[in-house]
């Protein structure tokens, strides 16, 4: 019996000008689950991200948080509910520290004046417990390496104490050791509690830490596979549409009916 | 990886009781004492973070060469003398760190400084207005300069270096407008403005008691800092660090203050130029405010994301700059006793650039400090003072200063590159 999803998308279309971006998506994350969101290229992950991240406002459809319909207009009111996101320029900024990127735009305060001790002592308690290895938290993020500066940018997202976490392809221009690590950093926010969706083009990356995985194919839902029931040649035909899912040939003899 | 994530996991759950870790085995940090320190020291050059040893490289230089070719360049009278004259280009020079800070340029700096201090003079000399009122008005006028080049800056969206290469015809016009028929207003020596300047605290113990609460003042924030440091279990300086570093300072400071006895005490401008300084460096460095600053030179896009108001910082650190030029050019006008057409002209406006870069400030935003201000105003200052007891004329004076301004952009252009090759920009 799945616990209620923190998350649910029901039916969310989107349209810029003449494309329709989104079209009656839907999508639904749990607590300590990893939801990979693959597609090809202008399949509609990123619109579907920024629905959610209230970058871009759906046209259409319903977002329940915890079973409660929500608007999300604003990236603030994301952020309020417990919505946390990574986008894939990761925007830190290289002069400042570790701490200082951690706690940019909330940071800490004692007597109006910014507290770095608790700053420097909590960021190293966060990074202890995702077990994340930097050389140092004092100092600049220009110096660490990308897959370093992909585990502070996720462990910055987590200082808001968020429920669902969203990563914008973490793992894409990093090496191998440096996708273990931001991979094995995925895995312990399951081990948390949290609810991660994970977008990516690598099948490998997605298969290694994904439980679910929603497939994505011009801006609908092209079938939702169990990750311990699936293949990758499986996900990979229905990201290409070379095999219609059950999902989409219902939608289309609908669309039929409906005509 | 399984391997390596272990000690992490092991030191989050238990951390021992007892051990307090001065140093974490993880970091890249120094070993404890001189011997460590002289490695970061080492370190830190190869990568290029030369901080303020290219300025006080240039210093020695400078004062040596000077001081070999005329020994009048290192008598007390001259160096006190250079610490009054010092302050106006300082004063304008923080601002322009400011503006640095973020990746900007404000290049209407001289043109305000000429302005406010016409504001005043004319105020008050002119048409009588309470010297306090008149020098209010002109400090405010100044930031409201600021404010409206930011405005046109941050929410218009113009180039920086364009909206204030506009100011700075355009305030320069302003000021022969207040100026009026009149052409130089004379400023009584009696007055605020000129007491400001030229007030000196003739007693010794004035300079003395001043470094002894500066140094006091640091090391009693170190030893603080570094204990509350201990009890929260972060790492913090050791004890023979915090004291190694109030030596050096206590040095500089009781040095300076016996200069200054030598000739006639403790100048005003010089103490209310330390003071800012002093309150600027917290503002930028301890405050909410400052780290926002630095956010947004470092990368407008993530302080953006983190929920900073981008253009509340750009048009407050205009506000900034415009209302440090107004102090500057009120302690210029101080100086020379007088607001006149020529006011906040010249090469100010190259020199207080100068100053702020020479000091170390990087033209490409994110880095710098406040003391940059005071540094690089010692450089310039004492390449014009050198000059002027040698005769030098103006038209080498000026090539000889834009050269060295050019060698301090080399040399944080040539840091930011090896920076970026040792992965620190």
């Amino acid at each position: 019996m799945p616990e209620p999803a923190v998350l649910t998308l029901r039916g969310i279309s989107k349209r810029f000008g003449a494309v329709q971006a989104l079209k009656d998506f839907d999508l639904e994350v749990h607590a300590g689950e990893v939801v990979a969101l693959v597609g090809d290229n202008g399949a509609g992950k990123s619109t579907a991200v920024k629905s959610i991240a209230g970058v871009n406002p759906p046209d259409e459809g319903v977002i329940e948080w915890e079973g409660r319909a929500v608007s999300i207009n604003r990236p603030h009111d994301a952020q309020n509910l417990g919505i946390a996101t990574v986008y894939q320029d990761l925007a830190l900024c290289d002069n400042l520290d570790v701490v200082g990127n951690l706690f940019l735009g909330r940071e800490l305060r004692r007597l109006g004046v910014l507290d770095e001790v608790r700053m420097e002592q909590r960021s190293r308690e966060l990074l202890n417990t995702l077990s994340i290895r930097i050389p140092s938290v004092r100092i600049p993020v220009a110096s660490l390496s990308g897959g370093q500066r992909q585990t502070v940018a996720i462990a910055r997202s987590l200082i808001g104490d968020p429920k669902v976490v969203i990563l914008d392809e973490p793992t894409a221009a990093l090496g191998v050791e440096q996708t273990a690590e931001v991979l094995d950093l995925v895995e312990r926010l399951r081990e948390h509690g949290l609810g991660t969706i994970l977008i990516s083009h690598n099948m490998v990356d997605v298969m290694a830490v994904a439980d679910r995985i929603a497939v994505m194919r011009l801006g609908r839902n092209n079938g939702v596979f169990d990750k311990r029931s699936t293949t990758t040649e499986e996900i990979i035909s229905a990201i290409t549409g070379a095999t219609d899912s059950a999902v989409t040939r219902r939608q289309a003899r609908k669309r039929e009916e409906e005509r | 990886m399984r391997r390596d994530r272990a000690p992490g996991d092991s030191a989050a759950q238990e951390p021992a009781p007892d051990a307090v870790p001065a140093v974490d085995s993880r970091l890249l940090v120094r070993e404890e004492g001189i011997r460590g320190y002289l490695g970061e020291f080492r370190r830190k050059l190869r990568s290029g973070e030369l901080g303020s040893l290219p300025v006080v490289i240039a210093v020695i230089i400078i004062w040596t060469v000077f001081g070999s070719l005329d020994s009048t360049f290192l008598s007390a009278q001259n160096l006190s003398d250079l610490s009054q004259q010092i302050v106006g280009t300082g004063m304008i020079a923080v601002g322009i760190v400011f503006v640095l800070l973020l990746g900007e340029i404000d290049l209407s700096v001289g043109s305000v400084s000429g302005l406010c201090a016409a504001i005043f003079a004319v105020l008050n000399v002119l048409n009588g207005m309470n010297q306090w009122l008149a020098l209010l008005v002109a400090l405010v006028g100044g930031a409201a300069v600021g404010l409206i080049q930011g405005f046109f800056f941050a929410k218009v969206g113009v180039p920086a270096f364009v909206v204030t290469l506009a100011g700075n015809l355009a305030w320069n016009g302003l000021m022969l407008q207040v100026l009026g028929t009149s052409g130089t207003v004379n400023i009584p020596s009696e007055s605020i403005v000129s007491k400001l300047y030229s007030t000196i605290f003739h007693s010794p113990a004035a300079a003395y008691v001043t470094a002894a609460v500066g140094v006091g003042l640091f090391l009693a924030a170190s030893l603080l800092d570094a204990r509350r440091r201990r009890t929260a279990r972060v790492p913090y300086r050791p004890v023979a660090e915090i004291v190694l570093r109030t030596v050096v300072i206590a040095a500089i400071a009781f040095v300076t203050a016996y200069i200054l006895n030598q000739y006639q005490g403790l100048p005003l401008a010089l103490l209310i130029f330390l003071i800012v300084l002093v309150i600027l460096d917290f503002v930028l460095r301890r405050t909410t405010y400052g780290r926002r600053i630095f956010a947004v030179g470092g990368n407008i896009e993530g302080a953006r994301r983190a929920g900073i108001s981008v253009p509340f910082v750009r048009m407050s650190v205009f506000s900034i700059s415009g209302l440090m030029a107004a102090v500057g050019g009120i302690f210029l006008a101080g100086q020379i006793q007088s607001a006149s057409q020529t006011s906040g002209g010249g090469n100010l406006l190259m020199n207080v650039i100068a100053a702020a870069v020479i000091g170390g400030t990087s033209l490409f935003g994110g880095r710098g400090s406040v003391w940059s201000a005071l540094l690089g105003a010692l450089v310039i200052g004492s390449i014009q003072s050198g000059m002027n007891i040698m005769g030098v004329s103006n038209a080498v004076q000026f090539m000889i200063t834009g050269s060295v301004l050019l060698a301090a952009v080399v040399v944080d252009s040539l840091s930011r590159r090896s920076q970026k090759a040792a992965g620190r920009a």
